[in-house]
């Protein structure tokens, strides 16, 4: 009995202190069937970029100007989630709960740019519905929109929970270190998105 | 014991503002430089295509090691291991369908 209780508290406490690290990895785990997820949605985008049905071009509808203030948006929006983090880690929450709001007003400008762009394209009859391109088009940029917006709730989530008891505990680094790995990935996602949808089809 | 868990939690998922810094500049100067390949319109089409993947590929790179803080350490084994079956699986999608589809299309002449 006794030599069970001396070999269960090092135990535990080694549990402990690596707590986070299943959590982290589990929400790894995730984001790589998300990656699978985006993988095939690129696919079918550049399988069918090229079926216009007569429709418009991505040359002719496509905006760069408003590509690359998203892209500069999502960009900061990185580092400054960066910043939170580093915050967090540091046990300074007023500086955490500051660089996630910025974080957050950066996200809802982009989810807005995005959605003025979508419904500029449906009033101008470039809805999803025109062409297979045009589908492929929104369902893979929707996708990427989706994940910012329940992005920004969880943000929002996040930043209520620290106001709250819970703090900056250790478990809600570990929320956090998983958010921050899904901003970071989204951003990653956008690279592609910027890349290969809207450079490559203004080429 | 207690030295080898700071380098481990130092090593491991936390940044510095330095890193964040670096990585925000590099990926700044590859976004531009993509954007230029497209505006100045100095490529052709197959050469500017691979020049922007190229971009993307090393943009992507930046952003997972100073943004996601991925490493070779011992303790980002399996994040690393699932990363490379992850892009492989990607890989086998992208390619096989384009070249599968491709091929389809060049014979029954739809383009």
């Amino acid at each position: 009995m006794s030599h069970d209780t001396t070999h269960a508290s090092p135990a535990h406490h080694e549990e402990h202190e690596h707590q986070e690290s299943p959590v982290v990895f589990g929400f790894w785990v995730y984001l790589m069937t998300d990656c699978i997820i985006f993988g095939t949605l690129f696919t079918v985008f550049a399988v069918l970029s090229h079926q216009f049905a007569g429709g418009p071009t991505g040359k002719e509808l496509f905006d760069l100007k408003n590509v690359e203030i998203e892209t500069a948006i999502l960009l900061f929006s990185s580092i400054t989630y960066g910043f939170a983090m580093l915050g967090a880690q540091a046990q300074k929450k007023a500086a955490t709960l500051g660089w996630l709001f910025i974080t957050f007003l950066l996200g809802c400008s982009f989810v807005f740019l995005e959605v003025n762009e979508f419904t500029d394209l449906i009033a101008h009859g470039a809805g999803p519905d025109r062409s297979a391109f045009l589908s492929a088009f929104f369902t893979l940029v929707g996708t990427h929109g989706l994940h910012v917006t329940c992005g920004l709730i969880w943000m929002v989530v996040a930043f209520i929970q620290i106001l709250g008891k819970q703090g900056l505990g250790s478990r809600m680094i570990s929320k956090l270190t998983c958010l921050s790995l899904f901003w970071h990935f989204l951003d990653v996602v956008w690279i592609c998105v910027f890349t290969f949808v809207y450079l490559g089809s203004v080429l | 014991m207690s030295q080898t868990h700071t380098t481990t939690q130092e090593g491991e998922s936390h940044g510095s503002a330095a890193s964040y810094v670096i990585g925000f500049v590099l990926a700044v100067i590859l976004t531009v430089a993509s954007f230029a390949t497209v505006l100045s319109k100095a490529f052709s089409y197959w050469t500017a295509l691979v020049v922007l993947s190229i971009l993307a590929v090393v943009q992507i790179v930046v952003h997972l090691v100073f943004f996601l803080h991925m490493n070779t350490s011992s303790k980002q084994r399996w994040i690393l291991m699932t990363f490379a079956v992850t892009v492989a699986m990607v890989m086998i999608v992208v390619v096989g369908s384009l070249f599968v589809l491709w091929n389809s299309q060049a014979h029954m002449m739809v383009r």
